[in-house]
């Protein structure tokens, strides 16, 4: 067994942009792979339910040149794991074709490893059916109904479809939904190190520099994992990491800040010791891994909710802000009568978002007092089509621009419309329908791999 | 005082689509304890502000780094559903940072 292993996590988000500085630097220490996290559910379900990315393609050029470049020229393993954002076959897709072009552009050859994360339907109703499926934090109940809807679902893989992918020759893996630590533990852990610290050291490596001073998620960390603890240290000598800084980040999007679970169980950061090491590296130790008796891996699916069409507006005037909400009442009335024999109104939601009142906050328990000089206000149609979304809309947006209420002075419009046209189309609205742990025999089964040599 | 300001940082965000958490880091552990003894700073108080049960609330103190973490249910939508008005949950500190960390027993309704 080696005594350590070097690695780069290039950025915390590829596309998100880091320093090419940072990349050199970082390669320039002996790094025995490099990777890169492209996921995450933050922007919402539509980019899984849409099959778009949200992180833009030239963008993921821009990331992805320089680090495929570095690891064929040091001949070591450079793994992307959630490719093209939601890590679901069209963004896989879209994310491969990118790694393609550099390639032929650079001349470049290497064994790729390509691993689809799609969960069929019916893997799921099976699992459903066996009891295997348990909610992820306070979500739904999962219902038959609810898995048939999905209009795509993902598994987030675990470390065990990386290592086959290592194990198999790969120089370079884009793997599709995954776990955020499986990209720098996988390889850590065929060498036979900790499998706890290992995950540790991943978990803080994906966010790349977040966990340093000043933080920076668009930039490199370097982290180096020996039998009983790690070191990282910002590839950016501008930034160091401090135990304080370092402890910190296992807050960050964590619901508990003393434990995480991953497939390969819970990682117990409860006894973790965290000190400085040199001038700007952090040293890890204690932390452990308790094996989960049953492999589960995380489920993403969504669901098809409708189309929708938003229109932008504000109101000055202290009487219309005064009586807002009467009128959004009035409006919502009015307009549902108007549509009767197109729609009806349980087929479609009309909301009204006032920045300024409650637009955020929402709870709308209490109105600022005094109200504000002026209010921003969103009024958003959701409606089976798009056609009808854009009807719902026009049709309250324009009943509210001459809605009467008591004492209006007014009396020529109550809206100001920034844009013309004032509405505008959404699209396809998704929700998370699947957020939950399915209980799998055989992870890797899930996960086929393809290999290509380029 | 306000909760806002005692805290040097005070931050919300998603931890997954169905999950608010909000951070709150502090100067010294003094404020942190005032906070953590504060009348007008527990589960029952938060869930009101959040319109979700008090079960489902969850404080957790992490003395090392002077921090405390929030967690809850999201009431309104989850993450980009229909309903939603904060896709990442990156303004959800408030109504928490008005909470009256001096008011005491007598000032609670």
């Amino acid at each position: 067994m080696r005594e350590e292993i070097g690695f780069l996590s290039i950025c915390g988000m590829l596309g998100y942009g880091y320093p090419l500085q940072s990349l050199q630097r970082g390669m320039s220490s002996n790094v025995a792979f490099l990777g890169a996290d492209n996921g995450s559910t933050d922007p919402g379900p539509y980019y899984l339910g849409n099959g778009t990315g949200f992180v833009k393609s030239l963008q993921i050029k821009r990331d992805l040149e320089p680090a495929l470049l570095a690891a064929r020229k040091h001949n070591v393993p450079l793994i992307i794991g959630s490719a093209g954002g939601s890590g679901a076959k069209p963004h896989v897709d879209s994310f491969l074709s990118i790694l393609l072009d550099i390639a032929k552009k650079h001349n470049l050859h290497f064994r790729l490893a390509i691993i689809y994360a799609d969960i069929d339907k019916h893997t799921v109703l099976q699992a459903y059916s066996e009891k295997k499926i348990t909610p992820c934090g306070p979500v739904h109940e999962l219902t038959k109904e609810r898995i048939s809807k999905c209009n795509r679902i993902v598994g987030q893989m675990g470390t065990e479809p990386l290592i086959d992918a290592l194990k198999n020759g790969a120089d370079v893996i884009i793997a599709g939904r995954c776990c955020d630590t499986a990209i720098f533990a996988a390889f850590p852990i065929i060498q036979g190190f900790e499998p706890g610290l290992a995950l540790h050291c991943a978990k803080i490596a994906e966010c790349g520099a977040l966990c340093a001073q000043p933080a920076g998620a668009n930039d490199s960390l370097s982290a180096i994992l020996r039998k009983d603890h790690f070191i990282v240290e910002p590839a950016n000598p501008t930034r160091r990491c401090t135990p304080a800084s370092v402890a910190a980040h296992s807050l960050y999007e964590q619901p508990n800040p003393e434990c995480f679970f991953e497939p390969e169980g819970k990682i117990d950061m409860s006894e973790s010791k965290f000190e400085s090491y040199g001038e700007r590296g952090v040293k890890v130790s204690g932390t452990r891994l308790i094996t989960a008796a049953k492999t589960t891996i995380k489920l993403e699916g969504t669901e098809l909710k409708g189309y929708r069409s938003i229109a932008i507006a504000g109101i000055c005037d202290p009487i219309a802000i005064m009586n807002v909400s009467k009128i959004e009442r009035e409006v919502t009335e009015v307009t549902g009568k108007n549509l009767r024999g197109i729609i009806n109104t349980n087929d479609y939601s009309l909301r009204f978002l006032r920045y300024g009142i409650d637009g955020v906050t929402g709870y709308g328990k209490k109105s600022p007092d005094p109200l504000p000089r002026e209010i921003g206000l969103i009024i958003e149609a959701i409606a089976p089509t798009q056609e009808l979304a854009d009807t719902v809309l026009s049709l309250s947006r324009s009943t509210m621009l001459h809605q009467s209420f008591p004492g209006r002075k007014t009396t020529a419009g109550n809206l100001a419309f920034p844009f013309s046209p004032s509405d505008f189309q959404g699209g396809p609205v998704y929700e998370f329908s699947i957020y939950h742990l399915m209980e799998t025999e055989d992870h890797c089964r899930l996960f086929p791999i393809a290999f290509e040599e380029v | 005082m306000r909760l806002y300001d005692c805290a040097t940082v005070i931050r919300s965000k998603n931890a997954g689509p169905f999950t608010l958490t909000i951070d709150l880091m502090f100067a010294d552990e003094n404020i942190l304890n005032k906070v953590l003894n504060s009348p007008s700073f527990n589960t029952r108080q938060i869930a009101g502000l959040y319109n979700v049960s008090a079960s489902t609330v969850r404080i957790h103190a992490f003395k090392q780094v002077l921090a405390i973490k929030v967690v809850l249910p999201r009431s309104f939508a989850s993450s980009g559903a229909p309903g939603d008005r904060d896709v990442y949950g990156s303004q959800q500190h408030f109504p928490l940072g008005d909470i009256d960390i001096a008011a005491g027993v007598a000032d609670r309704k």
